[in-house]
This record gives structure tokens, C-alpha cells and sequence, in this order.
């Protein structure tokens, strides 16, 4: 029974995990096609910003609400300076973007030096039968489903949801409908990053923050939303559901390493399989 | 309602358009004719604001919308339906209209239009990329009225569409822009259909306008041979 449970926290915690250093990506890469390489860093940004937020007496949930603010403008910011140049230029975006994550991991590195920022897990732990289980992980999974439930209400059923798939679909007949594409592409990049600096400040009292936390979870991010294919929400948690029992189940059995390099091996196999990703044949949704 | 003055336009260094002048009066419907490559489709991209304007001036209800863009026209009124038609492709039907009118505020226009377009109705939940040419050019024309657009510019509504929906769609235009109150600037290559709704044919050969003729006169054949003779 106690076995049981461990191996559904296991899973629990890696899906929240992956839901959410993958949500923001699904927006800004799975929607809007813009690879951001940036996006780990915004996730460290995140995490930096909640820190800082805590340090200086604030209650960590409204940490977590102000750092989705903040990296939600620092995203209108590089949408603006940056990223609005290059839409359609897949190679560009890339350089500026890897770019970008260079010069924030430097200049992070140089105000905060490179040793990890911490923030204390709340809650205390929840004993079941021979397993303690932190409090703090099962509210991370109910924060991942939470962002997972009004992200998909938000793009389905809102005016404004409607607006950004259709925009994204085709920006020059929305233009010609009368929607002003240029602040639809800057407000969805920065709803993208707010969701990202939200998943950063999350992950913050876990792993701390510290200047290359991005790369740890980058490649992750990339890996299950494009194996989540052409319908980015869709694709992402079914991405994530499956990433996240294997992770849970190897990582249990084993170590965390042997369960991540599991997900990357059952990743390359999935998209030789199915190169469109899980989504790739189905027509409808987001 | 439209005027244009010495209208240049180009894609790059290209110019495509040289010194377009001509004008719209209100109500009326006025088509384009002319061969491949001669520019009627970028004529319709510039006065939409696809594409910038290199030179000239467009006048829209004495505004000056020149350097305005895309958004900004199709909210003065100007609805605009590409060739091609351009629909959303997952979305579904009644997302195709509901796009259609998403900036313009007061009451949906869809119940409306679904008088006006019947067939529509049994496919509203479809997704756009689901639906045949005909059904996609009459998405196309009611997603763009849904908008309340006071100048229609149209792109080629007959290209790879069955005779019977061409007759189908010739009708339910000349039957709108009276309901409507329309202004209609028609692209077009079927003669039959534009000599059916125009009221004047504008002529374009090399990217400027050469002539401006009755639809009567589309029937005479030495006219056509001399304007779009091969």
C-alpha cells in the first residue's frame, strides 16, 4: 500500500515537473513557433526573482505570482527588442536567443555570483506508512494541474484564446479581420514567459536558484513538447503523463539518472515512430 | 468612397504597381480584369496594407489610409477575402465567423449571416480545413461580412469552384451588397461573372489601369481580343 503511494507521488511530482518547465514553452514554441533557447533562463529568472521576493519578507505564494509578473514583462521586453525582428527566421531566432541565454546566465552569475540561492520548503512532511512525503510536492502537483486546467480554459473557451489561435494560424488574415497581430504575438510571448518565470519561482524551493538552473531543464522542456507535436497543450501533458511514469517508475526502481535517460531513450524512439509527435494525427483542439 | 492616386507598389525592388488611379463610388460594384502577373492581386494586397505602398495615396471615406495598417483598414471597413480564401484551418466553422467579427463590438452578425448562407449551418462544428472550395469560399465571404465591412475587396471568389456554386455565389452577392449597402471591388477572371455584378470594369495590364469599360462591352468580342487577347 506505502508502495503504491510512493510510486504515484513519484509520478505525480515528475509530471508537475514536467508540466511545468514545459508550459511556457508549449506557448512560445508549441504555439507561436519561436524557438526560444532563452527559455531556461527565464525559468532561472523565476526562480532568482521568488528568492529575492522571499528574502526580503514577502509570503512565498505571492512570490510566485509576482515573479510570473515580472518575467512576464521582462518577456514583453525581449519580445520587443528582440524576438518581433525575427518571426519566420528559424536560424535567427536561435542565434539571438542562444545569445540572450548566454549574456543572462553571465550576467546573473556576476550580481549573484554562481552558489545556489535558497528558498525554505514550506510545509513539513506527510507521513504514509514507512514513506514521509513533502507537503510542498503535492502542492506543486496541484498548482501544475491548476496552471493545466485555466491555460486550456483560457485558450478554449475566451475571446482572447480564439484570437491567439486564430492568429497563429494565420496572422495575415487575422490582420485582415482587423486584429492587431503585433501586440497578440508580443502578449502571447509574454504570457509564455510569465508561465515560465511562474514555473521557476514553483521549482525555486526545491531546487533553489542559481545562474545555469535553465539548462538542467531546457532540454527536457524541448523534448516533450515536441514529442507532444502540433497541438501544443494537448501534446505537452500527454508528453508529460508519459514522460512522467516512466520517470517515476525507473527513477524509483533505480536512480534518478537511469530515469531520465530512460525518458530520452522512449522519446527518440517515440518521434522515429511518430515523427509529427503524439498529436501528430489528430485534427482538432489545442 | 475609395480613391486612388498614382499608386505604386512592389514586392522588394520589384515594382509590380505603377500609378494605379481610379475611385469607388459608394454602392457601387466595380470590377478588375486582366491576365496573370499584371498585378490585380497586389493591387487588393496594397489597398489592404499587406503590402506597403511605395507611392501614391489611398483615400477611404476621404481618410488617408496610405501608410495605415492592415488592422487599422479592416476596422475603418474594408473587408478583404484573398484568393485562396484563407481559412482557419482548426477552426471550427462558428470559430471561422466568430474571428470574422472578434475586434467589432455590438450585436454577432452570425445569426444573420446564417440566413443569408444556409449551408453553413449544418456545418458549424466542422473544422475549416474539413470543408470543399465552394463551402470554403462562402466561410470566406461570411467571415469577412461578419466584420460589417462597408468596401468589400474580393480576390478571385470563383477560382477552382464549381459552375453551380459560382451561380450560387454571383447571386447571393448581388443579393448582399443591395441588402448590405456595399461597395464592391471584384478581381476576377470569369468574364460571364464579373460582367454579371460590375457595374464598370477597370482593365489592368502591366501594373497600371488602361481602360475602364461597360460589361455590355464584354460581349464584344473585338473588345476582349483587344484588352485580354492572348
Amino acid at each position: 500500500m506505502d508502495q503504491v503511494a510512493n510510486y504515484l507521488f513519484q509520478i505525480g511530482f515528475s509530471f508537475s515537473i514536467f508540466i511545468l518547465i514545459s508550459l511556457g514553452l508549449a506557448v512560445i514554441f508549441g504555439m507561436m513557433r519561436v524557438i526560444n533557447l532563452a527559455q531556461g533562463e527565464f525559468l532561472m529568472l523565476g526562480a532568482y526573482f521568488c528568492t529575492l521576493c522571499t528574502n526580503a519578507g514577502i509570503n512565498l505564494w505571492l512570490s510566485f505570482i509576482l515573479s510570473a509578473l515580472a518575467v512576464g514583462v521582462f518577456g514583453v521586453i525581449v519580445e520587443r527588442l528582440v524576438i518581433q525582428w525575427l518571426y519566420g527566421r528559424i536560424i535567427d531566432t536561435l542565434l539571438a536567443t542562444w545569445g540572450l541565454s548566454l549574456l543572462l546566465v553571465g550576467g546573473v552569475t556576476t550580481i549573484f555570483g554562481p552558489q545556489t540561492e535558497s528558498v525554505a520548503a514550506p510545509l513539513g512532511n506527510v507521513q504514509v506508512g514507512a514513506f514521509g512525503f513533502p507537503v510542498y510536492g503535492l502542492v506543486m502537483m496541484a498548482i501544475a494541474v491548476a496552471l493545466l486546467v485555466a491555460v486550456y480554459a483560457f485558450w478554449r473557451f475566451t475571446r482572447y484564446g480564439l484570437i491567439v489561435r486564430g492568429t497563429m494560424q494565420n496572422p495575415t488574415i487575422s490582420a485582415a479581420l482587423g486584429v492587431n497581430r503585433s501586440l497578440v504575438y508580443m502578449l502571447t510571448f509574454a504570457f509564455g514567459s510569465a508561465l515560465t518565470g511562474l514555473a521557476g519561482a514553483v521549482l525555486a524551493p526545491i531546487v533553489g536558484a542559481y545562474p545555469t538552473l535553465g539548462i538542467v531543464y531546457i532540454a527536457k522542456a524541448f523534448i516533450t513538447v515536441i514529442t507532444g507535436g502540433h497541438l501544443p497543450l494537448i501534446g505537452t501533458v500527454s508528453a508529460s503523463g508519459l514522460f512522467s511514469t516512466i520517470d517515476g517508475i525507473v527513477a524509483t526502481v533505480s536512480s534518478s539518472v537511469i530515469g531520465e535517460m530512460t525518458v530520452l531513450f522512449v522519446a527518440i524512439i517515440l518521434l522515429r515512430l511518430l515523427p509529427l509527435g503524439i498529436t501528430g494525427r489528430m485534427t482538432r483542439g489545442v | 468612397m475609395l480613391e486612388v492616386e498614382g499608386l505604386g507598389a512592389g514586392y522588394g525592388r520589384i515594382p509590380i504597381l505603377n500609378g494605379i488611379d481610379f475611385s469607388i463610388a459608394r454602392g457601387e460594384i466595380v470590377g478588375v480584369l486582366g491576365h496573370n502577373g499584371m498585378g490585380k492581386t497586389t493591387l487588393l494586397r496594397t489597398l489592404m496594407g499587406e503590402i506597403r505602398a511605395t507611392g501614391g495615396v489611398i483615400r477611404f471615406e476621404d481618410e488617408d489610409i496610405t501608410r495605415l495598417a492592415m488592422h487599422r483598414r479592416a476596422r475603418l471597413g474594408i473587408g478583404y477575402v484573398p484568393q485562396g480564401r484563407d481559412i482557419y484551418p482548426q477552426l471550427s466553422v462558428m470559430d471561422n465567423l466568430r474571428m470574422g467579427e472578434i475586434v467589432r463590438r455590438g450585436q454577432s452578425a452570425v445569426p444573420e449571416l446564417l440566413e443569408y448562407f444556409p449551408v453553413l449551418e449544418a456545418l458549424m462544428e466542422r473544422p475549416g480545413r474539413a470543408l470543399s472550395g465552394g463551402e470554403q469560399q462562402i466561410l470566406a465571404l461570411a467571415r469577412c461580412l461578419a466584420g460589417r465591412p462597408r468596401l468589400l475587396l474580393l480576390d478571385e471568389p470563383t477560382e477552382g469552384i464549381q459552375p453551380s456554386i459560382v451561380d450560387q455565389i454571383q447571386a447571393k452577392l448581388a443579393e448582399l451588397t443591395r441588402a448590405l449597402d456595399l461597395t464592391v471591388l471584384l478581381v476576377e477572371q470569369n468574364l460571364r461573372f464579373i460582367a454579371a455584378l460590375a457595374e464598370r470594369v477597370l482593365i489592368m495590364q502591366k501594373g497600371t489601369i488602361v481602360a475602364s469599360i461597360a460589361p455590355e462591352q464584354l460581349s464584344d468580342q473585338a473588345i476582349v481580343d483587344e484588352y485580354l487577347g492572348i
